[in-house]
């Protein structure tokens, strides 16, 4: 199929406009208690379950003709599902798309928070698998849901607590849960530990699970606390090394086998950052000088 | 020297080309027609339809050859599509009281009037291979044409209702009549009946049959029978408002099962039958008793029984996880990257051992 095909069987952005106002009145309601989990009828979308469909459905209805949009999968721009997803609405809404964060009116993520700043008018719009962050103390949403109303995160607490007697540290990486505007606690969606500083930002932060139903929010300039105790307190945490390419030494790094004789090397996930800082003359120790190249 | 992995889009491309391809196959062999499908692969259709949740047998086949026969994939097709088509209201019930059955059958009576039909059914025969279908063109005698009857068929359980011996069905109040839309609002528990049924009939065929047959088994036994079974053809009617009246619109095949279980009475009711209900969109007749075992499994709050911790008496671990494109799409996406949270894991892991070990050497060295 191509695009003018799709583009004229659909609406703008894909989804109806009934729908998108009702996306909209989840957000506003999200928006308005931060951290909240709001049920909302999500849609079948022409991509499974489970790849993003929360995220798109939001984009979906906040996109406007003007915008410029990003998709990052894993901090790039160029692994496979970012390039369906930024295809699809290449397809479906025409609006102009970007791999530059900077230039970026919304970004939909998976996984990574922009290393760069985001600033105010920029809309961050996440990929949630499994919002309830005590799904895994606690399998039941009947029960979870009671929980969050009560304000009952005890387990959460006791979890953590038994993390640091077994492993002496808290043993999640990614996903790590953050407590917003000191009343809901809320799953960051997979993002690394890393990235949760971040979440305090300029930007407003939007996060869709479409399989499960749910849409979640965090304005610009909210509070947002990562879980911890006063003795063992919240620890960032990123590969001790610089990367091979752009030299960045205070970037979110993947490791890459790069031979069978346990050959690796480091490389920032976030691919728009390290090309502006090799564009900007930093070269890593593996990197070629952008000249040259 | 790293590349970094560019051209994630070429391959795409090139994959999607392959799988064109590959839907194909051998050029050599004549391509399928849509038509076909619908008419020789029409359980297939039945199936997609009923969990696609919606009723069109030429865009049901459609899916299934653009899946290549992937049902579940292309049960994922008709849902997409049905997300894009506009609501123009609701049908009012439909009376499968007044369906054209092909198919009726009652086991709890030998004889029942209108009779039982047992239509095109798959029972009785002997799972032999036919050999001769392998031969195309073969021509088969026309079988004689009876003439077509429909003679009246009354509910079965309806005789049950008259002597008071099975638990009476009761009417919404005129204020809920309009039942909750699964499609249309984000599914909250407790559920009513109503939604439990949708999230039924458009289950997972597989899913709903192992919760049933689990019923069986003894989580949750409630030993049921086939009160009555019919397939057939029923008119589907809606109220257009600017004519003021109603008027049929068009037609549906469903299949509908009526389960009669048994029900030992509790403190406030005395002993009496109770039911469970199946309808589905086609000839689906596996799908229909299943959901009708759930049905019955589930409403064990409704007739004070014991929580007895069975699978399908959860009415959340039910609801939450039937649906199939639910399900294949989380199941699938861990194929998609995942390298940024395996990395925080790696290092955590790293560091943990790293500690464990130092601790440990110290300890040795004390």
């Amino acid at each position: 199929m191509n695009a003018e095909q799709i583009s004229g069987e659909y609406n703008f952005a894909y989804l109806d406009e009934q729908t998108k106002r009702m996306i909209r009145r989840a957000l506003l309601k999200g928006l308005a208690i931060p951290g909240y989990q709001v049920p909302f009828a999500s849609r079948e979308m022409p991509m499974p379950y489970g790849w993003g469909t929360g995220g798109v459905q939001i984009s979906a209805a906040i996109l406007v003709p003007e915008d410029r949009f990003k998709v990052i999968d894993q901090g790039a721009d160029d692994t496979t599902n970012a390039v369906s997803i930024r295809r699809f609405f290449e397809k479906v809404a025409q609006v102009e798309t970007t791999e530059k964060t900077a230039e970026a009116t919304v970004i939909q993520t998976r996984h990574r928070i922009p290393e760069r700043d985001l600033h105010e008018g920029q809309v961050l719009v996440y990929q949630v698998p499994i919002p309830e962050p005590l799904r895994f103390l606690e399998p039941s949403e009947v029960e979870t849901r009671k929980m969050h109303a009560l304000e009952e995160y005890g387990l959460m607490h006791v979890k953590l607590y038994e993390d640091i007697a077994r492993h002496g540290e808290i043993a999640t990486s990614y996903a790590y849960p953050v407590k917003v505007e000191g009343r809901y606690v809320m799953d960051p969606s997979p993002i690394p530990k890393f990235d949760n500083p971040k979440l305090e930002m300029a930007g407003i932060q939007l996060f869709g699970a479409g399989r499960e139903q749910r849409i979640y929010a965090i304005p610009p300039h909210t509070q947002v606390v990562s879980l911890d105790f006063e003795d063992y307190p919240f620890q960032r945490m990123k590969a001790p090394k610089c990367c091979d390419l752009c030299g960045a030494g205070e970037s979110y790094l993947d490791e890459v086998i790069t031979d069978d004789a346990g050959g690796r090397m480091y490389v920032c996930s976030d691919t728009d950052f390290c090309r502006e800082r090799r564009e900007a003359g930093h070269v890593g120790a593996l990197g070629v000088a952008e000249d040259a190249a | 020297m790293y590349v970094a992995v560019k051209g994630g889009e070429k391959a795409i491309d090139k994959a999607h080309e392959w799988l064109d391809e590959a839907r194909r196959g051998d050029p050599a062999v004549a391509e399928l027609s849509v038509p076909q499908i619908r008419e020789q692969l029409a359980l297939a259709v039945n199936r997609v339809m009923a969990e696609g949740s919606l009723y069109d047998p030429d865009l049901a086949a459609l899916a299934i050859k653009q899946a290549r026969g992937d049902l579940i994939e292309a049960i994922f097709l008709i849902r997409a599509y049905r997300t894009t088509l506009p609501r123009f209201g609701y049908s009012l019930p439909v009376d499968t009281g007044a369906m054209e059955c092909d198919r009726r059958i009652s086991a709890t009576f030998k004889d029942v009037p209108g009779g039982q039909v047992l239509g095109p059914t798959f029972d009785y025969t002997h799972r032999l291979l036919d050999f001769a279908l392998e031969a195309e063109r073969l021509e088969r005698p026309a079988p004689e044409a009876g003439a077509a009857v429909h003679p009246e068929m009354p509910r079965v359980t309806e005789f049950l209702n008259k002597e008071g011996l099975i638990q009476d069905e009761v009417a919404p109040a005129p204020a809920e009549d309009q039942p909750d839309d699964l499609t249309r609002q984000p599914l909250e528990l407790p559920a009513a009946r109503p939604l439990r049924l949708q999230a039924l009939t458009r289950g997972d065929e597989g899913f709903v049959l192992s919760m049933a047959y689990s019923t069986q088994r003894g989580y949750a036994k409630n030993h049921p029978f086939v009160g009555e079974l019919r397939i057939g053809t029923v008119g589907v009617e809606a109220e257009i408002p600017e004519l003021g009246f109603d008027i049929e619109i068009g037609e549906v095949v469903l299949t509908e099962c009526e389960t009669v279980n048994q029900f030992l009475g509790s403190k406030s009711e005395p002993p009496q039958f109770t039911r469970g209900y199946g309808l589905v969109f086609g000839q689906t007749e596996r799908k229909a008793i299943s959901m009708a075992l759930v049905d019955r499994a589930l409403r064990w709050k409704e007739f004070g029984e014991d929580d007895k911790g069975a699978p399908a008496q959860d009415e959340e671990f039910v609801l939450y996880h039937c649906d199939n494109i639910q399900a294949t799409g989380f199941l699938e996406h861990i194929k998609l990257p995942h390298y940024v949270d395996f990395q925080s894991e790696l290092e955590l892991v790293r560091k943990i051992r790293r500690e464990a070990d130092e601790a440990r050497h110290q300890e040795a060295a004390e």
